[in-house]
């Protein structure tokens, strides 16, 4: 029967080493497929999170032959066998074991967003149209590989000062929501230090729900920063309209 | 195969990955293309000659100010190239583009850069693309000359008529004007700022253009080297026609 070799890493936040492993291949098999059969034949600690084996859960990322993927959603067939495998957990979060990671960074991101505030007063009514647009943003999964590959993230190390496109996808569903009333524009602005992403669109390319997270959320994010805060034009024009 | 990692640090060089595609020939048509056309338009540019030819304009050149010099000694072109380069440099494929092939700042998804002190476009100079939307106000002028230029090619002393360089330059502006369409400022502008489309004035119109500008934006990145090419080759042909190298083909 056919095999393949897979490198797996294996060890902790102090470091470790990848360890090869030989897999007999079958019909339709992913990634996740293959750690499970090492996890039951050869190594029975290895630490893999995974929970739904069908691309919906967001927890079975990690870095297979150098790409950020979904291990459930990366078929066997669709990978060279001719040199091994190599899968590797994701490189911007601490490793807690082997390909699991300590991704609690971004859920502290997460309560700096202030949740949805429906508009003082308005009636409960809106079209279809208007809500269109957000539908594409609530299909994310919070797999995080989009933050695990966000430069600013993972090479600059701006944790402290970036929220990563994950966010900007969250913030976006609630800014262009037509119900909601707060402006996240100053915390876009700051504390989730939007200007740092340089739209090199590497988000975009890992997304597994396939969000345009760089058009359809961060630039249309931005221009609404650039109306609050860089358009000299729209200051004046609030500015006389406040006066009055 | 033994290699540590060390989690979540950074690598301490250029070009680090366990990817092995070839990530770096993504980066290759870019620092061609684009540095070719800068080094091309920089000369052309400053050439200061052969731009027109009968009812042809090069659209390096328009609007054309001051061809015969009473008050401006050096090429024509100089005076207006800052308007569609400033349009082009801040527009938002190609800050992606070049940041990418000419920072490395990332050299592909996933690979690896230096540390060094990364401001994105918070700090001076990058924090200038924020003024994207006044170089599109300032494209669409433009756009009215290039129109302007492209009826005219159709007038040959006096009579109408049609040569290649009428299709050459009709094709570029149409481009150029698809190119502009679908710019993400003016996507945000047109309707994309609304939070409720049926909430606002003019709501449903705004909603309309905004979804047929999405649509055309969704293909921004061939819209903009579509409409640079066809810049760089109506600028092209008009220089060879002008110089005499080749001759205009009349066709009607
Ligand atoms: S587009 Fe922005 S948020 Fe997305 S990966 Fe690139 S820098 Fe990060
Ligand atoms: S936006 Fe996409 S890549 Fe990012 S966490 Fe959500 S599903 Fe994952
Ligand atoms: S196991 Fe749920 S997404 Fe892979
Ligand atoms: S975003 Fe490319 S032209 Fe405006």
């Amino acid at each position: 029967m056919a095999e393949a070799v897979l490198q797996i890493f294996r060890g902790d936040s102090k470091g470790g080493a990848a360890k090869e492993c030989h897999v007999p291949l079958a019909p339709g098999m992913v990634v996740l497929d293959a750690l499970h059969y090492v996890q039951a034949h050869q190594l029975p600690d290895l630490a893999v999170r995974w929970n739904c084996k069908a691309g919906k859960c967001g927890s079975c990322s990690a870095e297979v032959n150098g790409h950020p993927r979904l291990t459930c959603k990366t078929r066997m067939d669709a990978l060279p066998l001719d040199k091994p495998i190599t899968i590797f957990p994701m490189k911007s979060f601490p490793v807690i074991k082997d390909l699991v990671t300590d991704v609690s960074w971004n859920f502290r991101v997460n309560k700096k967003i202030p949740p949805f505030q429906p508009r003082a007063g308005a009636e409960w009514k809106f079209d279809q149209k208007d809500v269109d647009r957000v539908q594409e943003f609530r299909k994310c999964i919070e797999c995080f590989l989009c933050q695990n590959v966000c430069h600013v993230l993972r090479d600059h190390g701006k944790k402290e000062e970036f929220g990563g496109p994950r966010f900007f996808v969250r913030v976006a569903g609630l800014e262009m929501h037509p119900m909601d009333g707060a402006s996240r524009a100053a915390l876009l602005r700051k504390e989730l230090g939007i200007g740092l992403c340089n739209i090199t669109k590497c988000c975009t390319e890992v997304c597994p729900e396939e969000i345009h997270i760089t058009d359809n959320a961060i630039i249309p994010l931005k221009e609404r920063v650039v109306d609050e805060f860089y358009d000299p034009l729209l200051m004046l024009v609030r500015k006389i309209r406040g006066a009055k | 195969m033994a290699e540590l990692v060390s989690p979540s640090a950074a690598g301490p060089s250029y070009g680090k990955t366990q990817r092995r595609d070839t990530w770096w020939v993504e980066i290759i048509p870019v620092v061609v293309l684009l540095g070719g056309f800068g080094a091309y338009a920089t000369l052309r540019a400053f050439e200061g000659r052969f731009y027109e030819w009968g009812p042809y304009l090069s659209p390096l050149y328009s609007p054309l100010i001051d061809p015969n010099h009473h008050w401006w000694p050096f090429s024509p072109a100089l005076l207006i190239l800052a308007g569609p380069l400033g349009f082009r440099v801040t527009c938002y494929y190609y800050r992606k583009a070049y940041y990418r092939a000419f920072f490395l700042d990332p050299p592909a998804c996933a690979v690896s850069e230096s540390r060094h002190s990364y401001r994105g476009e918070t700090a001076f100079p990058f924090i200038l693309q924020n003024v994207h939307r006044y170089f599109l106000y300032l494209a669409v002028l433009f756009l009215v000359f290039l129109w302007r230029d492209a009826i005219h090619a159709f007038f040959f002393d006096g009579s109408v008529g049609v040569g290649v360089g009428t299709l050459v330059l009709l094709g570029n502006v149409i481009l150029l004007s698809i190119y502009t369409l679908s710019c993400h400022s003016l996507r945000h502008l047109s309707g994309g700022k609304l939070d409720c489309f049926s909430c606002a004035a003019f709501g449903g119109p705004r909603y309309k253009t905004w979804q047929w500008l999405s649509v055309l934006n969704q293909r921004h990145m061939l819209w903009a080297w579509a409409s640079l090419l066809s810049v760089g080759f109506a600028d092209l042909y008009v220089r060879l026609v002008s110089c005499g190298a080749i001759r205009d083909v009349r066709l009607h």
